[in-house]
């Protein structure tokens, strides 16, 4: 976990010049056992007890073997829960909140199984670009191991049974981080957003549910969980709406830059000249200026690589940083010190590099 | 204007026609019910009865609503409502129809799970168990005309039976 680049969130993937990340999420819960917000403490103990043996038993040395490893939440240090949470492996809520609650994770950082969170199990795969079918198989595939040592809570007419009845049925969730910046200059955000809600999709920000959008980054998920099967979901999802959100974006980019070419290049090389300047630089502050930045290498405006820009995103991040250079966790004014020398050694090393 | 057997009020009005001739017809309530007549008030609560049965029934429904608990981990309806998050998987059962109604709204309509099931043993007497089930519901549904419904359980149906791919 303290290695800062293997993280799915810092690589780059098919159509990343859109999609930052893909991610599949099933929603499982263990028979006979409550649900979280009736399980006492030593229930969760349990529960864990009974996931940690279905992991070993069923992809260690198997295989599925992925090297996963076992990190239980309630007793891992503040920053290491920070980290997973900036990773968007774990949600904020399940970084901060108390109980018994671990995270089971492939050695890659794409698996992972999240135990007690909203449900018993959240059974995930993270990667970088457009690779909602992959992220779809790998899922199941651990879905599937798991099964194999343990029984899911199944209903003969609803299907798998949630926490919250909303997700029942296929419990899966299926979504996808986008960065859309022409939308965003076209002033088509709200109209996406909307036509998204009518497709019963959620939209969310930048740390998934209740977190707002920073840098034009904004995740799409499916709602829909019932009455279709999960094929079907994926084929709807990732065969229609991903890649008319995908080309939408494309064409409000090459409209953006064809009406406004002086203006988003301004936008583009202001961002860059302020972040290879600045000496003072807040989280949010980078990430604005980074995803301006990031708009213009894939338009072709700034010669950097998107992989250094997607792996600064995720370091200026305040526990990221604080791998880099401990002392930025002295005071405020040290973070934002360190990020900004940090951003601008290695915005000068990848303008070398390209050169 | 009083009974025309005694000196009672008369509390019922009638003209009677028999054999082309009209006849009134006064009657105190003593000789009203005596003649078989119904009593105006009689007739006036028989009106008013229903509703206040079908309130009433409505009424029970809602405290039944909020009474109902899970018998398997004790969560009661009430404390759902707030926390929108079940208990346990009995829940489902133990809350029906109110957790249908929350399903369906939250999933556009859907009624049944169509996607994997866990065991492959389960499978055959799942579908068989839906089957019916979905049958029994459409026929209910096509009788409620409650269209939308009827046709969102003929394409669950379908989809049923075709091969998934």
């Amino acid at each position: 976990m303290s290695q800062p680049f293997s993280a799915a969130m810092s690589q780059v993937g098919p159509d990343s010049d859109v999609v930052v990340t893909s991610r599949v999420r099933l929603a499982r819960n263990i028979s006979g056992f409550p649900f979280i917000s009736r399980a006492s403490n030593p229930v969760r103990q349990e529960i864990m007890r009974v996931v940690r043996r279905a992991v070993d038993q069923s992809c260690n040395g198997t295989d599925h073997d992925h090297g996963m490893r076992w990190i239980e939440l309630q007793s891992a240090p503040s920053r290491d829960r920070i980290l997973l949470s900036e990773r968007h492996l774990v949600s904020r809520h399940f970084a901060n909140s108390d109980g018994p609650r671990a995270l089971a994770l492939s050695s890659d950082e794409h698996s992972s199984i999240m135990v007690n969170e909203e449900d018993h199990l959240r059974i995930q795969f993270l990667c970088a670009g457009s690779r909602l079918s992959d992220a779809f198989k790998e899922a199941f595939a651990l879905e599937n191991a798991l099964a194999n040592c343990t029984n899911f809570s199944f209903h003969p007419r609803w299907g798998y049974l949630t926490a919250c009845p909303t997700n029942v049925g296929c419990g899966i969730r299926m979504s996808a981080m986008l960065h859309l910046p022409g939308a965003q200059i076209m002033k088509e955000t709200d109209r996406i957003k909307r036509a998204a809600k009518e497709l019963h999709l959620a939209v969310r920000g930048y740390y998934g549910e209740g977190s707002e959008s920073i840098g034009d980054f904004f995740q799409f998920s499916n709602q829909t969980t019932l009455g279709a099967t999960e094929d079907a979901l994926l084929e709807e999802f990732n065969g229609i709406v991903l890649p008319r959100l995908i080309g939408y974006e494309r064409e409000a980019r090459t409209a953006a830059l064809a009406r406004y070419r002086s203006r988003i290049e301004d936008i583009v090389f202001r961002s860059h000249a302020n972040l290879s300047a600045a000496r003072l630089l807040t989280a949010d502050a980078a990430t604005k200026d980074l995803s301006r930045m990031r708009f213009g290498v894939v338009m072709g405006l700034l010669p950097i690589e998107l992989t250094t820009i997607q792996r600064l995103l995720l370091q200026v991040q305040p526990a990221h940083l604080s791998l880099i250079d401990p002392r930025s966790l002295e005071s405020e004014e040290a973070d934002r010190e360190v990020r900004a020398t940090y951003v601008r050694q290695e915005l000068m090393r990848s303008t070398k590099d390209t050169k | 204007m009083n009974c025309d057997h005694c000196d009672k009020p008369a509390v019922v009005h009638e003209i009677v026609i028999k054999g082309g001739d009209s006849k009134e017809v006064h009657l105190c309530s003593d000789h009203a019910i005596a003649a078989g007549y119904p009593l105006p008030v009689e007739q006036h609560l028989a009106d008013i009865f229903p509703k206040l049965g079908s309130v009433a029934k409505v009424e029970a429904a809602k405290s039944k609503e909020r009474s109902a608990k899970c018998a398997a981990c004790g969560l009661t309806f009430t404390i759902f409502r707030k926390s929108a998050t079940l208990g346990c998987p009995a829940c489902y059962d133990a809350f029906m129809p109110m957790i249908e109604k929350v399903i369906e709204s939250a999933q556009d309509g859907a009624t049944h799970h169509l996607g994997r099931s866990p065991v492959g043993g389960a499978e055959i007497e799942r579908v068989q168990n839906l089957r019916v089930k979905m049958m029994r519901d459409l026929e209910a549904a096509v009788a409620a005309e409650q269209y939308e419904r009827a046709a969102k359980l003929r394409d669950e149906l379908k989809a049923l039976d075709s091969p998934s791919p």
